[in-house]
């Protein structure tokens, strides 16, 4: 009994003391910011790894959902007549949830997983150490670079898979199922508000790009510096920024649409 | 792969996303044609305004001229007062333009429709629309014919 309550215990503290480590390195991480300045090249060559390597799946992803929507989408409207909204709901979809959402997702998959899995291997082989011997700050030389490029990413990549899924929606709703091309465009531009709509999408990725890439970094950072400690650190980045981008995306609908 | 090749592609990456921005700010939304707040403000004040909200649009003739910028209730006249962004190019709507509210489709989305009227001088920021027709409710349509048909 008592060896239960130890054990429950034990994780309490351990889950504490892992969201306290967690929240240090996040100020560390935003303090060494600054020295960015001074050497944008390293920002420049992570956003190439985080940005341009996720640029195809994001690209895909955004043209499949958009196309998928606008034949499910039209499915029902064609029954309200009303098959000429289709424009707006797609737009307000893939703008105000599909877009931010997905994209965070993916790039929890494909960048988060590999920045942990580069930290995590980084901090085995003893990199860190090894910076740290020659009195370079890895703060500053590897997980700030990395923590920005992401950030900056982030909203790009989800305005990316927005504009393609609008186009995607625009071939199948108006090229393959006959909606009338004028009514698409004209409803949507009058239904869909810039700072409504376009800026709480934006706002919404920058969020989740700041919650993934801290998520992915500090689980490289905290891994036990071994191969299957690598891997399982890997397998968690993925579950928990998956679950914190799903989660914060539920309150940042709350806050923003509901005033 | 060498810095210059990766500084490149970085750059095609952020003008693509830029443009991306770009394209679904001038396309997909409203700040093309009803960004802002360019535009001046008229007051309207219905007895009733049935479904009528902010950001419902404004037409004239069936084309869109504005939006509805804010609505709340006048506890003198104890009317709704329809606050109403116009844009600039409209800028010579007769005085006693006549503002009212129409139903947009099977799905009842409600706008506020204006009708010029004939008078020389024109609408200015600030001024009230004065003549004003309520919005039609459903129930005190049904009402309405009941007592009447009661009556025969």
């Amino acid at each position: 009994m008592l060896d239960r309550l130890q054990g429950l215990g034990k994780t309490g503290i351990g889950f504490l003391e892992r969201l306290g480590r967690g929240h240090i390195f996040l100020a560390r991480l935003l303090l060494a910011l600054g020295s960015l300045v001074f050497k944008p090249g390293l920002v420049i060559r992570q956003i190439y790894s985080v940005g341009v390597l996720t640029l195809i799946i994001i690209i895909v992803s955004g043209l499949f959902v958009g196309m998928v929507l606008a034949l499910q989408l039209y499915n029902t409207l064609v029954g309200f007549n009303a098959e000429e909204s289709l424009g707006v709901v797609l737009a307000l979809t893939l703008l105000r949830e599909l877009g931010p959402v997905v994209t965070g997702l993916l790039f929890a998959g494909r960048a988060g997983s590999a920045l942990t899995a580069e930290i995590g291997l980084m901090k085995a082989t003893e990199q860190l150490s090894g910076l740290e011997m020659m009195a370079v700050d890895p703060y500053q030389r590897i997980f700030a670079p990395r923590f920005l490029a992401a950030v900056v990413a982030m909203p790009l990549l989800a305005a990316m898979f927005s504009a393609v899924g609008v186009l995607g929606g625009y071939l199948v709703g108006v090229e393959l199922l006959g909606v009338d091309s004028g009514a698409f465009w004209s409803q949507m531009q009058s239904n869909v508000d810039f700072n409504m709509d376009l800026m709480n999408g934006v706002i919404k990725s920058v969020v989740f790009g700041l919650v993934v890439a801290w998520i992915a970094i500090f689980e490289g950072f905290d891994c036990i510096p071994t191969s299957e400690g690598v891997s399982r650190a890997t397998t968690r980045t993925v579950v928990n920024a998956s679950l914190a981008v799903l989660g914060l995306d539920f309150l940042l609908t709350a806050l923003m649409f509901n005033a | 792969m060498n810095s210059r090749a990766i500084e490149i592609l970085v750059g095609f990456f952020m003008a693509l996303g830029i443009a991306a921005l770009v394209m679904l700010a001038l396309q997909v939304s409203n700040l093309a044609s009803f960004g802002g707040d360019n535009g001046y403000r008229v007051e309207a004040y219905f007895e009733d305004i049935g479904g009528l909200k902010v950001r419902s649009q404004v037409a004239v003739g069936g084309v869109q001229v504005g939006k509805v910028e804010s609505i709340d209730y006048d506890m003198d006249t104890f009317k709704a007062r329809v606050t109403i962004n116009i844009q600039e190019q409209y800028n010579s709507f007769p005085l006693d333009t006549s503002a009212n509210i129409y139903t947009a489709g099977l799905l009842c989305e409600q706008y506020s429709g204006l009708e010029p009227g004939g008078d020389v001088d024109f609408l200015t920021d600030g001024d009230v629309i004065e003549i004003t027709q309520s919005a039609m409710v459903l129930e005190r349509l049904i009402g309405q014919y009941l007592f009447s048909s009661a009556g025969k």
